[in-house]
């Protein structure tokens, strides 16, 4: 009888020298021929597993069978040998190769010996690309194409070097909807031909759209392997983090106040000469929480950038409850009430090799109330960081610890801990959940309700479409640096006309668009 | 004065000024290409001048200098990277360490090895190389009789050749074989290079080696052509000018050259304006005035370059 499963991982436990326990007797198996789901949330263990399954790390104990014979994966060489293929979350791509250098790296073809056979490295490219419906340019340079075909490219890359068995590592995390729903037709096609794919996600919709079996990791133990097709979206989300999370935020109706920020007429050219952002306006007033909506790039992060001073507009004004904040520094926006949960966290939201303790004081450090004299008041210093920590349920051994050591969910939490606690009057959060667990979304999501509701005014910009249609109180579209769109009720909208506005099929008269100034 | 500075005999020496700082380059450049910075050229160069010429003078043969001086630099290199990819050291340090070794230590060994001076005077070997044991020149068959450019082109010591058929070949390496596209790709994401089992240490050691053999020749060049023998600190920053060459070259060998050869005539012309009688206070700045120079003029193309790359994206991204 044929072996039915291409991969068994028999109670594997994996403690690292520090003595963390990423995994503790998890077993994983994978039948031959299907999309099988590994899902849980950030610092689950997902990741340590498949590296383990990729030779990148070795179980502290525990076996691993590969077509029905046991293995010793010493190394992603190893690995690769054995029909597995990776394609890593963030891609392992040379940006100045052409797609066909990056596929045949490491195994490239020659020609009399000593020179890159090119022609047979675009041959292999095109021949692959082919058969599995890849669709790539084997001549472009990696740099200018695309982020959708840098991952078909990473997945062909796989393919060549004889994988029969791919893992994905969260492989939507960087594509548009159009790119993912691609993606999962290709994935589909590869099943068809027989090949295993492991799907890494958190994710609950496209685990439920494309997955034949899933197995389910909550801290670094197995939940157990169901099926998908058995299984409810709210039976995953409670077995991946232990009780039941509410999918729709509870918020009241909003009691908008008086108008905080003020934007208008906003222009901004960026440095080669495309105009990012169009005649901006609107106003967030105390109370509301309005949404910016828009596929990326569309000059969303511009208008952060402009309102936080991290680049200068060519025209137009913004004010915060009457007063200019255009060309401040940061440090004088923050005194006006300020707050930003910055898009990337890891460069402007936190000092990564400092403490969490510095970290959530870095904003407030001056005060007096932190200081005795000229030096700091480390008492006072200490119960501040420790109410924050608790509060906001950052996961951590201590407030000294580094926190870049933390998983992402919880160096978010500490983000959204010194942001939040200022008592602001105006908070900027530019995707706040992007890329943390289901519980660090939550927690994150039903703070920024909460505070909106004690009047504060919340600019909440993000390319997660349930994100900003589930909180906001209205919304606005951006599509080529301008707004396209205004909703006053969210309540009424759905993905459709959404989507509509959003790839820029539809645009609202000017006189609609203006109403979210409030005027 | 315009004639009498640009004779033929002038761009003569440009090519033989250049010849030394043009192998230290592709070697910079080489090691850049790898991720490894180099900054021990200068000692590497030393070392190797230093040997080259005491073999040289030992064997009588300006052969066994030159590979010796190619083997040091190499090994030297190759120490240097396992200090810093192995014992984990910051490189610039270890390179920094290495040429201090090349300044210091090098008198130290001449000294020790020699012993020809007496008491306190500097110790130097200029004195072991003489027309004999010197790499010869060639005079190139047909090119020579060919007036004005046989002046320019024909009489090199060989290394020169060396030094500019080097280019071609390093960019034949970096472009055309299979170990360039490795020392590209660990280069610019090493990850990516052992993902697919490219063996990023490999690569790297052999770039640096790749460096310290370009150096070795530089030295080998000095000592046992240029200036005929060693002496204190008598590469005098050539191994530093071809850092700068490599960047203003943006890290290819022919840009390399090209910003090589600004050097060499730079330096060629201070010499030949203070042959001249004009005061050598004024005359000394002239190189570095050049580096200013053409550091500022390539940011300017550099930037003009990616400003019309982008202006034409955004003009693609309209039309669509």
């Amino acid at each position: 009888m044929a072996e039915e499963y291409a991969i068994q991982m028999k109670g594997i436990t994996k403690v690292y020298p520090n003595g963390i326990a990423a995994n503790q007797d998890v077993d994983l198996l994978v039948k031959k021929g299907e999309i099988h789901a590994l899902m849980g949330e950030n610092g689950a263990g997902k990741s340590t597993l498949v590296k383990m399954l990729f030779g990148m790390e070795q179980p502290t104990s525990g076996e691993i069978w590969v077509n029905g014979k046991k293995l010793n994966l010493s190394s992603p060489t190893v690995a690769i040998a054995n029909g597995i293929g990776m394609v890593h979350q963030h891609f392992m791509l040379v940006p100045s190769l052409t797609v066909a250098e990056n596929i045949v790296l490491g195994m490239v073809p020659r020609k009399s010996g000593l020179f890159i056979d090119k022609k047979k490295a675009v041959e292999i490219t095109e021949e692959y690309s082919k058969k599995f419906n890849l669709p790539v340019d084997p001549n472009a340079k990696v740099m200018d194409i695309p982020v959708g075909m840098k991952q078909k490219v990473e997945i062909l890359k796989a393919l060549v070097r004889g994988a029969k068995i791919l893992i994905l590592d969260e492989p939507t995390a960087v594509l548009t909807t159009q790119e993912t729903s691609e993606l999962f037709k290709e994935l589909m096609h590869l099943k068809k031909q027989g090949y295993t794919i492991i799907f890494i996600s958190h994710k609950l919709n496209e685990i439920m759209q494309i997955t034949d079996r899933m197995t389910i990791l909550r801290g670094g133990r197995s939940m157990g392997v169901y099926n998908t097709c058995d299984v409810s979206p709210e039976k995953i989300s409670r077995l991946m983090v232990g009780r039941d999370v509410v999918l729709t935020v509870q918020k009241d109706k909003a009691q908008p106040g008086e108008e905080v920020l003020r934007v208008r007429d906003l222009e901004f050219v960026n440095e080669w000469g495309k105009k990012m952002l169009d005649k901006v306006s609107f106003s967030v007033r105390r109370g509301e929480i309005l949404g910016v909506a828009g596929v990326e790039s569309n000059g969303q992060k511009e208008l952060v950038d402009m309102l936080f001073n991290l680049n200068t507009p060519n025209a137009g004004t913004a004010t915060v409850n009457g007063e200019n904040i255009l060309g401040l520094s940061q440090r004088q926006i923050r005194e006006k009430g300020i707050s930003l949960v910055p898009e990337d966290r890891m460069l402007y939201g936190i000092a990564g090799k400092a403490s969490i303790q510095e970290n959530l004081i870095s904003d407030r450090c001056g005060e007096k109330r932190l200081n005795k004299g000229p030096l700091f008041n480390m008492k006072a210093i200490r119960e501040e960081s420790d109410r924050l920590i608790e509060e906001y349920t950052v996961l951590c051994k201590s407030q000294d610890q580094r926190v870049d050591n933390l998983s992402g969910g919880n160096i978010q939490k500490v983000v959204v801990a010194r942001e939040f606690s200022n008592t602001p009057s105006l908070i900027i959060a530019d995707q706040p959940t992007r890329g943390i667990d289901v519980g660090a979304e939550e927690f994150i999501r039903k703070k920024l309700v909460e505070l909106s509701r004690s009047g504060v005014a919340v600019l909440l910009v993000s390319a997660d479409l349930n994100e900003v249609m589930e909180l906001s109180d209205s919304l606005i579209v951006m599509y080529g640096g301008k707004i396209t769109a205004y909703f006053e009720d969210t309540s009424q909208l759905n993905d459709e006309i959404m989507g509509e506005y959003m790839l820029g099929l539809k645009h609202q008269p000017e006189e609609e668009v203006r109403r979210v100034c409030h005027e | 004065m315009f004639d009498l500075i640009f004779s033929t005999d002038f761009f003569f020496a440009v090519l033989r000024i250049t010849a030394p700082i043009l192998f230290a380059t592709l070697g910079a450049v080489v090691g850049e290409k790898a991720g490894v910075s180099n900054i021990g050229l200068e000692g590497t160069m030393m070392i190797s001048a230093l040997f080259g010429s005491l073999v040289s003078y030992w064997t009588g043969s300006w052969m066994m200098g030159v590979l010796v001086a190619v083997g040091l630099g190499i090994l030297t290199s190759l120490a240097m990277g396992f200090f810093a990819f192995i014992l984990k050291t910051d490189i610039i340090l270890t390179g920094i360490a290495v040429n201090m070794i090349g300044s210091g230590g090098t008198l130290f060994l001449v000294k020790v090895i020699t012993n020809m001076t007496e008491g306190k005077a500097l110790a130097s070997t200029t004195s072991l190389i003489t027309t004999a044991n010197q790499i010869p020149s060639w005079n190139i068959p047909v090119i020579k009789d060919i007036p004005v450019l046989g002046d320019i082109l024909s009489g090199h010591c060989v290394l020169t050749y060396v030094a500019f058929l080097m280019v071609f070949l390093t960019w034949v390496l970096l472009y055309k074989t299979p170990m360039g596209l490795n020392i590209r790709s660990v280069g610019e994401n090493p990850d990516a290079a052992s993902s697919v089992g490219v063996s990023v240490l490999k690569v790297k050691y052999i770039a640096i080696g790749f460096s310290g053999a370009m150096a070795g020749l530089g030295g080998a060049f000095m000592s046992m052509y240029y200036s005929m023998g060693w002496s204190l600190d008598m590469v005098a920053g050539r191994g530093f000018i071809a850092l700068a060459a490599q960047a203003m070259g943006a890290g290819e060998p022919v840009g390399g050259m090209i910003s090589a050869l600004i050097f060499g005539f730079a330096q060629a012309l201070s010499i030949k304006v203070s042959s001249k009688g004009i005061d050598s206070n004024l005359v000394t700045p002239i190189p570095y005035l050049v580096t200013i120079l053409g550091l500022v003029a390539f940011a300017l193309v550099v930037r003009r370059r990616i400003k019309k790359q982008h202006s034409a994206e955004a003009l693609k991204a309209e039309e669509k």
